[in-house]
């Protein structure tokens, strides 16, 4: 699957974290801020790749400003930045949920 | 989740469903049911963001002992199906129609969430229903509403979109919601299911918001929506038995446990007889006790 | 080497410093020899100048311990007028030693260290910019972080030798006779300060209000006082009672509150005349409210009110729930205005609140203490000091102190954002678990194992959802996620003291 299209998810809210997710051509780039990047950093770029895995993604830029979000959250904001950047938000991929 | 049909609700708090920080904290303020939102509170371009932050909090939140329910967009929008699909694939316990007028429309929920409970490989039949009534037509067709399905579980007054309809607004006496909230209550009851009364939006009148958790309790409802979780111990208070109802209860209970240990049909208590509507409110005084925290485990009275 | 909490410590600066591991919170009743600090003999006459540069001059040189107090806290100008006085001047390796450091303080603190005019310091604590660059090594020698009670124990025993106070006040008069109450800039008791103006050898009040002599109720007297300097503007009104105090609604604060006075009202420690101590923090504030309620349904009426005062006591004072209020400092100006209004509110110096060296401070006559925590570990060891990334950005305030009371219960939420407050190692042990009783979280409440007492009264109430605290750790972890550990070098750069100046643990330089 090809990412064409620019999209974003999430907000800049406490908990939270915003994706962004776009065009790449040199395998899964993930750009991580977070203020928690001592302690979970690569935990959350593992929750970022393992979403795009499911969706069989293999090029893409990510850019993700997380504020503390927890798991479900990164993993929700991230599916709904690739959903919209496909346009299936509407009729999704249910075996990616 | 926990679903029993026949619980307590007494309060069943709205969490906007696009909003990360509440979903996470929702569990511990002590909802008897907590309503996710997708409707409403969630903007038009954030309704699939909502879906997918609810059923990945759904399947990883853990929520203790409090119902779930979801509020999906409504049966005209756009994104009712994927709504009602993936709030079933995440095994929600009720989904709550919005804005239901008639019986056709708890039909037409029940059908969506049969196919898929079928697609998903969710027991058919787990996942219950309760219908919000926002309008006079809803209003006039409760009584069918609350039994259009063996899955309803309760009905919600909802009185913002309700006064609408009517051509007024709220008032603090109340009296624009009576005939509504004694439609509903009558039609809860005669169908079996719980009666949800409207949310009481003025967060910080906590005088107010006792004088109408006193009025609704007093006509039989079973609880109240709640907009923020302040409000959930001053609910639970107007509903925490006195402890003469609870003493009267407890006599009640052991009365028919000494009845059924002396293999006696009969139950007597100070030379009355316990029928059945006595020992089921004696039931319920001592389950609504309990949760007030106003018996220990044996059902003493440990309040103050 | 290692102390009683298996925290590990530095050897060098522990053999340099000659500095004992912690062991134990009991005191036991060793006799202390204090000291006392020189007297330059003055009859009171000629001590008023506006020539601060002239005080300096005469008196700050190079090496020398210097002084101030915070209780103007984020509206101190004192530190900075003083500070940047002492750099105009060129005087080297001084060695600060404030009752704490603000906000306000941050930036010249900073300057101060950069050109080595600071090299040593001491203090409850530190935030923001300035607990960064200490955790990243801006000074050669470890900062001493002490108590409240620990600093006073200091001071008397001479472990900290003040030869500079600078301290400002709202009013004094010519001779040099003050108090917190009056004037703009008034933040109630001075109790801080009283250990400064009672032990420095030069003892300099500054203040933007001379007022007629004799000026009376004098907290600080003239026979302690060397020189009145009276400046422009000891501080912003608007930034001393801001910053810690604020009433919440937040609904989780509001929860946890709720819980740890149920906490309270179903141990045996509430009864007629029992006595407590709450933090500033927003669940802590809170407690005071609903405990108010019990109260009154109960019938019940404390004895005392101790440490820091807020609004929210001196309510309870005012409708006759609390019988005095003993009073080390004000968090809010109801609370200062309170002190020169209402005849039971005490004040009383850093000593009689929490020294451990003393005959008795007030702290071990506590029933309850509310106290808040950045992390608590599986141990009951707390941490107030240090952040989830290492950097110091906090105080140890009263906190070892007031945890000597009969209960000490700890309010944290399970997790803040993505950090958990309930770990199975703290970061930074600041209060040894052994004087912690109870932890109240927004998901339950575990009791300290060695506390069955407490265990049985707190066991069958429906409202207190009891978990032991590794579940509660668990709980937390499950929520979050597992951390990666932090990274530090092996500089140290703080050392924290418990209240009896054993070394509780150490604080290293974070690698970035």
């Amino acid at each position: 699957m090809e990412i064409k299209k620019t999209a974003i998810a999430g907000t800049l809210e406490s908990s939270d974290i915003q994706v962004t997710v776009s065009k790449g051509n040199d395998g899964i780039k993930i750009d991580l801020t977070s203020d928690v990047k001592e302690r979970f950093g690569k935990n959350i770029v593992k929750t970022i790749e393992e979403i795009v895995n499911k969706f069989g993604i293999e090029n893409i830029n990510i850019k993700a400003v997380d504020q503390g979000a927890l798991d479900c959250v990164i993993k929700a904001r991230t599916i709904t930045a690739i959903q919209r950047s496909l346009g299936t938000s509407e009729e999704p991929d249910w075996e990616v949920l | 989740m926990t679903f029993k049909k026949d619980r307590l609700r007494r309060t069943m708090m709205f969490v906007p469903g696009n909003n990360a920080g509440m979903l996470k904290d929702a569990g511990i303020y002590g909802a008897d049911s907590i309503m996710f939102d997708l409707e409403d509170s969630v903007s038009l371009a954030e309704k699939d963001s909502a879906r997918n932050l609810v059923y990945e909090a759904l399947t990883t939140v853990d929520y203790g002992d409090a119902e779930l329910v979801v509020r999906t967009n409504g049966l005209d929008t756009d994104f009712f199906e994927a709504d009602v699909k993936a709030m079933v694939k995440a095994g929600i316990d009720v989904i709550r129609i919005p804005k239901t007028e008639n019986a056709g429309m708890v039909k037409e929920m029940e059908d969506l969430v049969i196919a898929a409970e079928k697609q998903f490989g969710i027991p058919v039949g787990q996942t219950h229903l309760m219908a919000a009534i926002e309008s006079a037509e809803g209003v006039l067709n409760v009584p069918e509403i609350a039994k259009a399905s063996d899955r309803m579980i309760g009905v919600a007054l909802s009185a913002e979109d309700y006064t609408t309809d009517l051509q007024t607004h709220r008032y603090p006496d109340g009296k624009e919601l009576e005939f509504a909230r004694n439609m509903i209550i009558n039609a809860a009851r005669a169908a079996g299911i719980a009666a949800f009364d409207t949310v009481y939006t003025d967060v910080d009148n906590t005088q107010g918001l006792i004088n109408e958790t006193e009025y609704i309790h007093e006509l039989g409802y079973d609880g109240k929506s709640v907009i923020n979780p302040r409000q959930i111990p001053v609910i639970n208070k107007v509903f925490a038995p006195t402890k003469a109802q609870i003493e009267n209860a407890k006599n009640v209970i052991t009365a028919i446990e000494n009845a059924r240990l002396a293999g006696s049909g009969v139950i007597a208590m100070g030379g009355q007889m316990v029928d059945r509507p006595v020992a089921l409110r004696a039931e319920r005084v001592m389950k609504l006790a309990k949760a007030s925290g106003l018996v220990d485990k044996g059902g003493h009275y440990i309040g103050k | 080497m290692e102390n009683k909490l298996e925290r590990i410590l530095p050897d060098d600066l522990m053999k340099k410093y000659d500095y004992k591991p912690f062991e134990t919170t009991e005191i036991g009743h060793p006799i202390i020899q204090r000291t006392a600090p020189k007297v330059r003999v003055s009859d009171g006459d000629g001590k008023v100048t506006n020539d601060l540069a002239k005080i300096v001059k005469d008196n700050v040189k190079d090496g020398m311990t210097i002084s101030f107090h915070h209780h103007f806290r984020n509206g101190d100008f004192i530190f900075n007028t003083v500070m940047e006085e002492i750099m105009k001047q060129g005087i080297k390796n001084l060695t600060l030693a404030p009752s704490s450091l603000t906000g306000a303080m941050n930036d010249v603190a900073i300057k101060a260290i950069k050109n080595g005019t600071v090299t040593n310091i001491t203090t409850s604590g530190m935030r923001g910019e300035l607990g960064d660059v200490v955790s990243h090594g801006a000074l050669e020698t470890p900062v001493i972080f002490r108590s409240h009670g620990g600093r006073a124990r200091a001071i008397e025993n001479g472990d900290i030798k003040i030869d500079v106070a600078f301290l400002g006040v709202p009013n004094a008069d010519r001779c040099g006779n003050a108090n917190g109450m009056y004037g703009e800039e008034a933040f109630g008791s001075l109790g801080y300060a009283l250990m400064d103006a009672a032990y420095a050898d030069k003892v300099v009040l500054l203040t933007d209000n001379l007022v007629d002599y004799p000026n009376a109720p004098a907290s600080i007297k003239q026979t302690q006082v060397d020189y009145v300097v009276e400046v422009d503007k000891v501080g912003d009104p608007d930034k001393i009672g801001s910053g810690a105090t604020r009433f919440t609604k937040d609904p989780k604060n509001l929860k946890i509150a709720n819980m740890v006075s149920d906490v309270i009202t179903n141990s045996s420690y509430f009864k007629d005349g029992f006595s407590f101590q709450t933090g500033s923090g927003g669940a802590a504030l809170a407690v005071t409210r609903y405990l108010r309620n019990a109260m009154i349904d109960q019938n019940i009426k404390a004895s005392f009110g101790l440490g820091g005062i807020t609004k929210p006591m001196v309510d309870l004072l005012e409708e006759g729930l609390i019988g005095k209020l003993m009073d080390v400092q004000d968090f809010d100006k109801a609370a200062a205005n309170s002190m020169k209004e209402n005849k039971n509110q005490q004040e009383i110096d850093a000593s009689w609140y929490a020294d451990p060296d003393n005959k008795g401070a007030m702290v071990d006559q506590l029933d309850v203490s509310i106290l808040s925590a950045l992390e608590i570990d599986t141990n009951f060891n707390v941490n107030v000091l240090t952040g989830s990334d290492g950097v110091i950005r906090g105080a140890v305030g009263g906190h070892q102190d007031a945890a000597m009371a009969k209960m000490t219960i700890i309010c944290a939420p399970l997790t803040r954002g993505r950090i958990p407050s309930i770990v199975k190692s703290v970061d930074t042990a600041v209060t040894p678990g052994s004087s912690i009783d109870v932890l109240v979280t927004d998901y339950g409440v575990a009791v300290n194992p060695n506390r069955k007492d407490l265990q049985e009264q707190l066991s069958d109430i429906p409202g207190i959802n009891l978990y032991t605290i590794d579940e509660l750790a668990e709980k937390a972890q499950k929520i979050v996620g597992q951390e990666e550990p932090l990274n530090y070098t092996d500089k140290t750069v703080g050392l924290v003291e418990y209240r009896d100046g054993s070394i509780i643990d150490s604080i290293k330089e974070v690698k970035d």
